[in-house]
């Protein structure tokens, strides 16, 4: 068996980074996750890095079937260990750029532990998070996203739990950048990844993306259009403030924006240092956490 | 001072640290793991000595997440391990599945203690034999070595590395707390003279490279990440491009490509030791720790007019069948002690398939099999024969 090209008319500039033999693709029509993974293909066009230095890993989930697209080295691990398989990745080729793409409920519910040790860390890593607010590949049950009181084949009442806010989560586990859009601002999304990649240290994007076919439906927002409308119109961009007040209130405003990009040394900076036995003794360290990163050899 | 990849020379050594120093001779320069008695050890030795080699030691948040990253290593070109005890290896178990599924070489120690859950976290078991066999979910062909010293601790890790790399799985290496904690001399080689096996690589260009299809002997070459053959790796059942495919047809194919590569090589894989057999009418067949009680109350047995041997398992799993069919047809009984309430006996009558009686010689856990209790099945199994 051999991979076979479908040769098109005229080629779609994305098309060397698809695995177009493997299209159509499984997502719903007026799903989030497309419009999200067209930015993901243009940023990396946009990097300028050699292909074979990138690589995609993902978890299990709507989200998680980008890996499977991508004509790069690519990753589809198990449900909510895609961070720490990353990990593994990451720290044994450090020269490849590891992108991390995932769901709202792979990355936060069962992957809950590893993320925000990977921010602690500050593991050298992309995180793009697709949140539609449910679990859409089992038929929509309720998340750490689902906002409280919405309706899920699991929560038929309404979500009697409150949801996290992942931007503040991130920042305050020591993302070194974080930002959240809708799956309307296109050019915000590939910004940011471009920006993410560039950045040294545990990056996150989020990305609030309709379900329409589970989340929009069953909350009676309504299909592909009536949540994209919803996007637009409820959405409001904040730039720079405390991800704590970015809320995602559906009844008033979805704050999305670039909340955070500090620099940290990451783990390998660190991991460096140490074992050149250039790091100052302990406690002398308290109070200089944030010095720049030293240069990585190699 | 940074000492090298190969500690050559003779030590007096346990059996966690010599599992560390085997990994490192074998080429491992990943290792993940998080803390766990009785087989912190080696992620301690780890933790100095992969730094001063130029690898990478990470203390992970918990075992799942060790795992999957000894997996990512691994697909990024490097030789990786992890190490853990029972409560960590079950957590492991998730992603053990997707190394089988997706053909990851890696390693597992698994450094056992008494359970379930929590049980004994300080004294010896051997309950997890089964585990490591069939504990992920889904069908595929296991590989599992138990070493009976800290020198095979050294040995049984090189080799667990090689098997590793030239059948592309996750191998397991059953130790036991006694093995682990035990401190022996240990000789380790010079690097010309230990043996060391690394994966195939595909010897054809990116766009003719099917990073599933295997070659003769059952393995399909593995390109990792970086070499340009841009490999998509899933644990959906998927065709020989590693693409997805959900149906019987691809099921069966990647089934049966699992099972038979391990399969087909039984007689590559399997290794096993015999003491006193030569002339044994009765044998008592053992691994891990219980060999050495096994050793005492065979030279014992001798003494007392009974002509015992041991049969010393090297190779958990794959399991010497044939083997032990033909040891059950020469022999008047077969003896089988373990730290469990029978696990591994099961396979031994399996095989032996009534042609002669199989003895259990069971034990709970938390301390080894006392070698009189072995004597004592010898005597009755010679009296029952004779």
């Amino acid at each position: 068996m051999t991979a076979k090209r479908r040769k098109a008319a005229s080629p779609h500039p994305h098309d060397a980074l698809l695995r177009t033999d493997r299209i159509p693709h499984i997502w719903c029509s007026g799903c989030g996750v497309g419009t999200v993974f067209g930015s993901v293909l243009t940023a990396i066009q946009k990097s300028g890095l050699p292909p074979d230095d990138i690589a995609m890993v993902s978890g299990i989930g709507c989200t998680g079937r980008m890996a499977g697209y991508l004509n790069l080295d690519s990753f589809h691990t198990t449900h909510g260990r895609a961070i720490p398989f990353a990990t593994g990745l990451k720290l044994a080729r450090p020269q490849t750029s590891v992108l991390v793409a995932s769901g709202d409920g792979d990355l936060f519910a069962i992957g809950g532990n590893h993320f925000i040790h990977a921010a602690r860390r500050n593991m050298d890593l992309t995180i793009i998070c697709v949140n539609n607010f449910n679990y859409g590949m089992t038929g929509g049950q309720m998340a750490p996203s689902t906002p409280f009181g919405a309706k899920t084949t699991t929560s038929r009442i309404g979500n009697c739990e409150e949801p996290f806010n992942f931007c503040s989560l991130a920042a305050e586990c020591g993302a070194v950048y974080v930002a959240r859009w809708t799956s309307l601002h296109i050019r915000w999304i590939t910004d940011s990844i471009c920006e993410a990649m560039q950045k040294k240290g545990f990056s996150f994007v989020e990305i609030l993306a309709p379900c329409a076919t589970n989340f929009g439906k069953r909350n009676r927002i309504g299909g592909a259009v009536e949540l994209a409308k919803f996007f637009h119109e409820r959405s409001v961009i904040r730039n720079h403030i405390d991800p704590k007040e970015a809320v995602l209130d559906f009844n008033k405003h979805l704050v999305v924006g670039k909340f955070v990009d500090i620099d940290r040394p990451t783990f390998m900076d660190n991991y460096e240092l140490i074992n050149r036995r250039e790091m100052e003794n302990w406690p002398g360290l308290e109070g200089k956490k944030l010095r720049p990163a030293a240069p990585v050899q190699g | 001072m940074a000492r090298g990849a190969v500690l050559t020379g003779t030590y007096f050594m346990n059996g966690d640290e010599a599992c560390c120093e085997g990994a490192l001779a074998a080429g491992c320069r990943f290792f993940a793991a998080y803390p766990i008695t009785p087989a912190t050890e080696v992620a301690e030795r780890m933790s100095e000595r992969l730094p001063e080699v130029g690898g990478i030691f990470i203390q992970m948040e918990d075992e799942l997440a060790s795992m999957a990253a000894i997996l990512g290593a691994s697909w990024g070109g490097t030789k990786a391990m992890t190490s853990t005890s029972g409560p960590g290896f079950s957590l492991m178990l998730e992603n053990i599945g997707l190394g089988l599924c997706t053909e990851t070489p890696c390693v597992v120690c698994n450094v056992q203690r008494a359970g379930p859950s929590t049980g004994l976290p300080t004294l010896v078991g051997q309950a997890d034999m089964m585990q490591a066999r069939w504990g992920a979910h889904g069908h595929y062909e296991a590989i599992a070595v138990s070493p009976s010293s800290p020198q095979e601790m050294f040995d049984f890790t090189v080799w667990a590395f090689n098997l590793s790399e030239q059948y592309r799985l996750p191998v397991i290496i059953l130790a036991d707390e006694v093995v682990g904690h035990m401190t022996e001399r240990v000789v380790i080689p010079l690097a010309d003279d230990i043996e060391v096996v690394d994966r195939k690589k595909p010897k054809v260009p990116p766009g003719k490279y099917l990073p599933y299809h295997p070659d003769p002997d059952g393995v399909a070459p593995m390109a990792t990440a970086g070499e340009g053959y841009r490999v998509h790796v899933s644990g959906l059942t998927h065709d020989e491009r590693g693409y997805p495919v959900m149906n019987e047809v691809a099921q069966e194919e990647m089934i049966d490509r699992l099972v038979q590569k391990v399969r087909r090589n039984v007689d590559r894989i399997i290794r096993y030791d015999t003491f006193l057999m030569d002339d044994a009418e009765l044998a008592v067949v053992a691994y891990g720790i219980s060999v050495r009680s096994a050793k005492r109350a065979a030279a014992e047995a001798r003494k007392r007019g009974i002509k015992a041997g041991v049969v010393k398992l090297n190779t958990i799993w794959p399991f010497p069948e044939d083997m032990i069919r033909d040891l059950a047809g020469r022999v008047r009984a077969l003896i089988m002690p373990e730290i469990n309430y029978g696990q591994m006996v099961l396979e031994l009558e399996r095989c032996a398939a009534g042609l002669c009686p199989v003895r259990l010689v069971p034990h709970a856990g938390g301390a080894i099999i006392q070698p009189e209790r072995i004597l004592a099945a010898l005597e009755v199994a010679a009296k029952e024969t004779a």
